[in-house]
């Protein structure tokens, strides 16, 4: 019996050898990924200008945005039914309805928007209203010192510090890549934080209440950071 | 799950009496493994296109559900196989999916000439291509578990960062869909195979034409039993 069993089990370990060469392989990738993946992105990047099949958005790190929702749909508005409520701690609480938003001045900032699940589209165009001349013109109570944001997904919800509020480069944005903001990109309205990650600009934009503290947002919820700061960004209160 | 590429048609219905009988190929720990590993594997891959492709994303959100789901499915997956060690059926066939045999050196190059004829492709209880994908998948699926755990807990080791992770995952996890692909494709070639998993046993006169060197060289186990 055990020179029979011996004669299937002496051959080389070919199994665990394969096994083995894919951890290893695995560990070499991790150790290669910032080098391999700047290759990729580039040489993606260029074929996906020339795909009209979408078939490069499939493969791993396409560039270009990726579509996220917490919800299971999202009801679609437009010039029609949407309205972005301006209220809390504020001395004159306003509904805007879109064309209210579009006859505001428009400001333009150019920014590489990174999501922390590792995909980049750099140097995008967002166009909207600044968040700080909205504040202005609710005139922020002297107890306020945080903004909520909601979503009419029903569930998303966003923070900001006053402070990072008032950036220059934080937008109630209205376009994205000189395109009217699309549904799937969280159009009509959606919020852009330039200096932090995607995350933090939330879309399908509805509410904006004045708070006195910071109230964590959705995915803050689940362990992501309150300050979702780009690494890098200048955290300056007069940055960009 | 046999490579048997072109094999010829299926064998005999199972209520036939089967001349040569039936003989046992795998115990019910180890296809109580298969079938957890499998539907493990299932809501890993159903999950994943939920949270990966764009159409699929926007048709199903509930993004939180999605993670939560993907993120245990993928941490457990390598718990049935670790809780089949226990069985000594099992930690003997996987004895049998590492070691390599010279006749499994001479199926792989018939398989490379694309020789699908069964005298050319010696094998024991497992053929060289399911000890090659074995192998393989045992590999990935610890990578995938490691990167995944590293895009969960991101400061687990700092000095790797998240996006590099990410790209490990997202590359593998392409290879893995492809090679299980195949690994599927070759059972639903061979309704034996399938039948030898469902019920743990196989016809003498298949596992005779498919791993004759099984029945020869390594009768352990392989006793009639009908």
């Amino acid at each position: 019996m055990r020179e029979e069993r011996d004669r299937w089990a002496q051959g080389a370990p070919v199994g665990r050898r394969m096994l083995l060469g894919t951890l290893a392989a695995g560990v070499a990738g991790l150790a290669a990924a910032p080098y391999l993946q700047r290759g990729w992105e580039d040489a993606l990047g260029a074929a996906s200008q020339h795909d009209p099949t979408g078939l490069t958005g499939l493969l791993p790190d396409p560039g270009g945005f990726r579509y996220y929702s917490v919800v299971g749909s999202v009801p679609r508005k437009d010039e029609t039914d949407y309205g972005l409520r301006v209220d809390g701690l504020v001395d004159r609480p306003r509904t805007y309805t879109l064309p209210d938003l579009r006859a505001l001045p428009q400001t333009r900032v150019v920014h590489d928007v990174l999501c922390t699940d590792g995909w980049r589209v750099d140097d995008t165009p967002f166009q909207g209203v600044r968040l700080a001349d909205l504040l202005d013109a609710a005139g922020v109570r002297s107890e306020g010192a945080a903004l909520r944001f909601t979503c009419f997904d029903g569930a998303y919800s966003e923070s900001l510090t006053l402070e990072q509020a008032r950036r220059p480069d934080v937008l109630v944005a209205l376009t994205m890549q000189d395109q009217p903001i699309s549904h799937a990109h969280g159009g009509p309205v959606r919020l852009y934080v330039a200096p932090m990650y995607f995350y933090k600009s939330a879309k399908w934009l509805s509410g904006i209440t004045v708070t006195d503290r910071v109230i964590p947002g959705y995915w803050e919820d689940y362990g992501y950071d309150v300050d979702g700061w780009l690494p890098g960004a200048d955290r300056g209160p007069d940055a960009a | 799950m046999t490579s048997t590429a072109g094999s010829p048609a299926p064998t005999a219905a199972p209520t036939q009496p089967e001349p040569g009988g039936r003989i046992r190929r795998f115990t019910r720990a180890e296809r109580l493994v298969h079938r957890t590993t499998g539907l493990l594997m299932l809501l890993c891959l159903a999950t994943a296109v939920c949270l990966y492709i764009g159409p699929v994303a926007q048709l199903v959100g509930r993004r939180r559900l999605m993670i939560t789901v993907h993120e245990w499915s993928g941490v457990l997956l390598p718990l049935p196989l670790l809780l089949g060690l226990l069985s000594r059926e099992l930690r003997a066939d996987l004895r049998r999916l590492n070691r390599f045999a010279s006749y499994d050196r001479q199926w792989l190059r018939a398989a490379r000439r694309r020789l699908t004829r069964p005298q050319d492709r010696p094998a024991g209880k497992f053929n060289a291509g399911q000890k090659l994908w074995a192998g393989w998948i045992a590999g990935a699926v610890l990578v995938m578990t490691a990167t995944g755990l590293l895009m969960w807990f991101t400061r687990l080791l700092p000095f790797v960062s998240r996006t590099s992770a990410i790209f490990v995952h997202d590359c593998l996890a392409w290879a893995v869909a492809v090679v299980l692909a195949g690994h599927v494709r070759q059972a639903l070639r061979d309704p034996e195979a399938r039948r030898g998993m469902r019920t743990g046993h196989v016809g003498r006169r298949w596992a005779q034409r498919h791993h004759s060197r099984w029945l020869t060289d390594d009768p352990d186990g392989t006793r009639t039993v009908e």
